[in-house]
């Protein structure tokens, strides 16, 4: 069962574009051209099988968090066919929507239903997700008079009670202190063994190494290896010692 | 181990517009974000001020005021109350020229959103409809105390209201689509829009009676869609009526051919508005 199916995918963005309609209008009557291409993926083929935990290494701007939003379904690719079996939940970014005005409880309602969640799915789990959290007390308070740390449990906490098959993260686990991320890590573990498919961006190559056990490498937008996270990791690693970026 | 018997596959091809059997499905799946996204339209800007809710009042009630007094004292035209008339079709113009901006406001506000996670790419420009529509109906609510205030004849026709709310919301979305789509790509979009709608509201008689355009410029005038659209909302207010055949006819034509415009640009524009934000 593959879960994730990319065909020669690529991801193309425009550049240099009119700001403007009067600017579109001008160049199009100018016979300029009205902008330029830039390959953030070029042609991946991948394939993600259930239960699979994979990571993702790379240098800044390799493609990595293009790939996951197109795996996610979030942009569509240029060219190719991404297809996704099952539930996906992409977590790219902690609190996504979050708003100052509105109550921590409020909050989880509105994140949840971003991630696509219905009422009765994110009232079965709010209890979970507020002790988790540990915000003790300030649950019904506005979320701008929280903590930063705060916001960052609550955000994680909502991010790790969804029920879902797929679970695509860039990057998030590095926020808070050592002991909450080792939590979150017993979480990502917990996610593997009940057999959850977990795709994961970071920099942080030991994470990959605990908790993947595949890993791919980008490289300007294409895959330069993928197989065993241990054997690409060192690859990646010699690659870096040679030729430091 | 999760179940795989009943699993959505999702098939995302480069380089295809919307479909419009997947975006209805998405938005199904979506119905809790639709519901809380139109919640925090109406809420969260009042959250921190006293009269809450009520400024969502006091916008429409200033302007009435300010036009009441300017076109009924000032101007003397010989309608008997000028202030039905003139709000009954305000308050639905009110409607449409607020709910297109605000949708156009709310994809880019929501555009990094968009980004981060999956939403149906039309759940902005339908929920600033939806909340538009709240607050309209609020609005005939105030507009109908008014009318019992100063003793306007209130009349069963008024029933037909949601019909005609209906089809102007129809109309509005259909607009809020075609706009949203090119704003996200050009930035001037919303100004242009924005210089362009009070002249469309001098050219529609809201303030003033029909009567008073010279003959010959009433072919012109009526080739404006607001006037039909706007007057099915005046018809069972002020006159009483039910709009004419050929009003309503007109006006549900209008609305479903500005629906599938909107939905074509909208369709062909969204899947590259992630390169946008």
């Amino acid at each position: 069962m593959n879960v994730i199916e990319l065909q020669r995918v690529s991801v193309r963005y425009r550049t240099h574009g009119a700001k403007g309609l009067k600017e579109f209008v001008i160049r199009g009557l100018r016979g300029q051209r009205q902008h330029e291409w830039f390959a953030s993926l070029s042609e991946i083929d991948l394939t993600i099988r259930a239960g699979e935990s994979v990571g993702i290494i790379g240098n800044n701007g390799a493609g990595k968090s293009t790939l996951l939003r197109v795996a996610a379904g979030i942009i569509q690719p240029s060219e190719g066919v991404a297809i996704s079996r099952g539930a996906i939940t992409p977590l790219i970014e902690l609190g996504t929507g979050f708003e100052g005005e509105l109550t921590g409880h409020e909050n989880i309602f509105f994140n949840g239903a971003l991630l696509g969640k219905t009422r009765g799915e994110i009232l079965s789990r709010i209890d979970e997700i507020v002790s988790f959290a540990a915000l003790d007390g300030f649950i019904d308070e506005p979320l701008r008079t929280y903590s930063t740390g705060m916001v960052a449990r609550l955000a994680i906490s909502i991010a790790t009670a969804i029920d879902t098959e797929t679970v695509l993260l860039d990057e998030i686990l590095a926020v808070g202190d050592a002991s909450f991320r080792e939590k979150c890590h017993a979480r990502m573990r917990s996610f593997i063994e009940r057999g959850l498919t977990v795709v994961l961006v970071s920099h942080d190559v030991d994470v990959i190494e605990q908790l993947c056990v595949r890993a791919i490498w980008l490289e300007h937008g294409r895959i330069v290896a993928d197989g065993p996270a241990r054997e690409v990791i060192a690859r990646y690693q010699r690659a870096r010692a040679t030729s430091p970026v | 181990m999760p179940d795989f018997r009943s699993v959505p596959v999702r098939r995302n091809v480069g380089g295809r517009p919307l479909g419009l059997a997947q975006e209805l499905r998405d938005l199904v799946a979506h119905r809790f974000l639709l519901h809380q996204l139109v919640w925090r339209d109406l809420t969260v800007r009042y959250r921190r001020s006293y009269l809450g809710f009520l400024w969502t009042m006091m916008h429409p009630l200033l302007m009435m005021l300010i036009f009441v007094v300017v076109f009924s004292r000032a101007f003397r035209f010989p309608t008997p109350h000028y202030e039905t008339y003139f709000l009954s079709e305000y308050i639905a113009w009110m409607f449409f020229s607020q709910t297109t901006v605000n949708a156009m406001v709310s994809v880019a506000w929501n555009g990094p959103l968009m980004k981060r996670v999956f939403v149906p790419k039309t759940i902005f420009p339908i929920s600033s409809t939806l909340a538009g529509l709240v607050n309209f109906s609020l609005s005939l609510l105030v507009l109908v105390v008014i009318m019992a205030i100063v003793g306007a004849p209130i009349h069963a026709a008024i029933l037909f209201l949601p019909v005609s709310l209906a089809i102007l919301g129809i109309f509005t979305l259909g607009a809020s689509l075609a706009l949203c789509a090119l704003a996200v790509y050009f930035v001037d979009v919303r100004e242009m829009y924005q210089a362009a709608l009070p002249a469309v509201f001098y050219l529609t008689p809201v303030v003033y009676p029909i009567d008073i355009v010279p003959e010959i410029f009433r072919p012109v005038i009526k080739l404006n869609p607001m006037i039909y659209l706007l007057e099915i909302v005046r018809d069972p207010i002020y006159y009483g009526i039910l709009p004419s055949p050929l009003t309503l006819t007109i006006s549900i034509v209008l609305s479903l051919g500005m629906l599938t415009i909107g939905w074509i640009v909208y369709r062909h524009l969204a899947p590259r508005f992630h390169s946008q934000f």
